[in-house]
């Protein structure tokens, strides 16, 4: 653009840029601003997969046994009881029994179904549930005490209502296993949703997103970490309301899970197995953590650059 | 397409001006038009903007510069559609206007491509097409090669050029931008103010740019417009004759930034007197 006029007194004269030279200040520009781009951002480093294998794995394993052994030392040392404190050996044997018999299989299995179904219907119900909940105000203001309520109530209160209402049957443990997980799923995404930052929002309206567009491809996008941790809660109750659940509702339809073959080891006095079975279950829990929602739970973080922070 | 923001149906005994929307409007209608518009908080609260009447041609660069607290972004926000005024009509000709905010808003769960595709795909463009048309947008703004990175990766002023693209994806000829590069480092800016000042060039966009900084109104704005706070009025405007690019070292810059500083002290003064 050829022009002079700067204002006052002194007025200096532009000559017109011919079209090549601006071409080289446009490169010279692409130079500079990448070379600022590259002074500001800072390569991450990643951990290669072995590496993280043995920082994850290592340390709890370690703990582990260093927590057998101290067990066993103790046993040794002190000579408890063997029907009060039996040592890690007869643990691993009355589970070597279990499954030798096929009744650790059949109970792993029935449990792990009922927990699975229970935890999907959980989510089928709490999902819109909680989304009803953060976006309609009213319902919110209804219903959100009484869930949050729900949620502190431990579900094994609804056991003997479950049994009158449904007999001994399927129904029941799926009730209470229901009341345990849903609040807790729907309260994570009504926590998830309420943490997206308002600016999300607006910037999607601004792009001229309708309502349904600004939930399904703005709101729900930036509330999954909510809405995981919530995931995470809700089978930490499904399965322990499954538990609860299978330890006082035996006999009937009901199939023989963990909690039943618990409350059967219990009436037999057979300690061994009573710990052998809580192990399982423990590890069960652990097994589901580390397979389904870790791996889920660090992409997750990771690309929303959330890793660097904590002890992770 | 018009747009015409009117105040919601006066309460009590605030007058409200509607626009005469001319169905054959001539050629050199302004981009923006504001008539009379005055905005409080509240049905009795404390008034923000008073009876601002302001034209913008197509294909100018306003910069609003004030203090804080003199309702530059809630100006900004009212032209935008993203609040209401309480009197007064806002008129968008060309229906509505990209935003850019302070922060660049990007949404964390995608790429910078993904993130400029989003909009193309709100604003109705088909799937085809949307991958060519990101890798173009960002090539405006020089980051073709972050197409694949995730805003966390990126810098500020990274961030803030996809946040750029972003609302030229949403071809409108009004861009509105609220301070936009107040958060980066000086360097950065300075480097910020050529490209935008380039693409303003390109592609020939009405541009409102909010900023508290006297310097970088100074350096984009081929107008300039102060205002003073509480209530928040129009007190002066300065045009510069565009003489092609400047920098915010150029002379004529330094003039006008110690003629707005004046002025801009003076209306500053006036608050010390309450």
């Amino acid at each position: 653009m050829p022009s002079t006029e700067t204002g006052t007194g002194t007025s200096t004269s532009v000559l017109p840029v011919p079209a090549a030279a601006r071409a080289t200040s446009d490169d010279d520009f692409r130079t500079l601003e990448a070379g600022l781009d590259a002074l500001q951002t800072v390569p991450l480093v990643e951990r290669g997969p072995w590496r993280r294998l043995v920082d994850g794995v290592l340390p709890p394993v370690l703990l582990l046994a260093a927590l057998v052994v101290a067990w066993q030392f103790y046993v040794v040392i002190a000579q408890p009881r063997p029907d009060l404190v039996p040592g890690p050996f007869n643990v691993w044997a009355s589970i070597g029994e279990l499954w030798s018999n096929g009744r650790l299989q059949q109970a792993v299995l029935t449990s792990l179904a009922r927990g699975g179904a229970g935890f999907l219907i959980a989510v089928a119900i709490g999902t819109p549930l909680g989304l009803l909940l953060a976006e309609w105000r009213l319902l919110r203001r209804a219903l959100g005490p009484l869930l949050s309520g729900l949620q502190v109530l431990p579900s094994v209160a609804w056991v003997p209502a479950a049994i009158i209402w449904f007999g001994l049957t399927d129904a029941t443990v799926y009730f209470v296993v229901l009341m345990g997980a849903v609040p807790s799923i729907a309260n994570g995404l009504v926590a998830g949703i309420d943490q997206v930052p308002p600016q999300l929002r607006r910037v999607g309206s601004v792009l001229g997103a309708s309502r349904l567009q600004l939930v399904t491809l703005v709101i729900l996008p930036a509330a999954l970490p909510g809405y995981l941790a919530g995931l995470k809660q809700g089978w930490a109750f499904s399965w322990r309301s499954l538990m609860a659940a299978e330890i006082i509702a035996m006999g009937g339809s009901i199939g023989f899970g963990l909690g039943s073959m618990l409350q059967q080891s219990r009436d037999l006095a057979d300690l061994p197995a009573v710990l052998a079975t809580i192990l399982v279950i423990l590890f069960v829990g652990i097994l589901v953590e580390l397979i389904a929602f870790a791996p889920v739970e660090r992409c997750l973080l990771r690309r929303r650059g959330l890793t660097s922070g904590g002890t992770r | 397409m018009i747009n015409t923001r009117t105040a919601p149906v006066a309460v009590g005994a605030t007058t409200v001006h509607r626009a005469a929307v001319a169905t054959d409007r001539p050629a050199d209608a302004p981009a923006i038009r504001i008539d009379g518009l005055t905005k409080r908080f509240g049905t009795n609260g404390p008034i923000v903007l008073e009876d601002i009447t302001l034209s913008i041609e197509p294909g100018e660069f306003v910069c609003l510069l004030g203090a804080s607290g003199c309702g530059k972004s809630t100006l900004l926000n009212i032209i935008a559609g993203l609040e209401h005024p309480t009197s007064g009509t806002v008129t968008v000709t060309s229906g509505s206007a990209a935003v850019m905010f302070q922060e660049s808003a990007l949404f964390p769960w995608l790429t910078a491509g993904r993130n400029v595709e989003l909009a193309l795909k709100l604003r109705g463009v088909p799937r085809s097409q949307r991958r060519s048309q990101a890798l173009e947008l960002l090539d405006l703004v020089n980051l073709t090669d972050a197409a694949d990175k995730r805003p966390h990766e990126l810098s500020g002023g990274m961030r803030q050029r996809v946040a750029l693209a972003r609302s030229l994806a949403q071809d409108r000829k009004v861009l509105l931008m609220d301070e936009p590069f107040a958060a980066l480092d000086a360097i950065t800016r300075d480097l910020l103010h050529e490209e935008l000042e380039r693409i303003w060039r390109e592609t020939g966009r009405t541009i409102v740019f909010v900023t508290h900084n006297v310097r970088e109104a100074a350096r984009l704005g081929q107008r300039v417009l102060l205002m003073s706070s509480r209530p928040g009025r129009i007190a002066n405007e300065w045009r510069l004759a565009d003489t092609g690019p400047r920098r915010i070292e150029s002379p004529e810059v330094s003039r006008l930034s110690i003629a707005i500083t004046e002025q801009l002290r003076q209306e500053i003064r006036r608050n010390a007197q309450h």
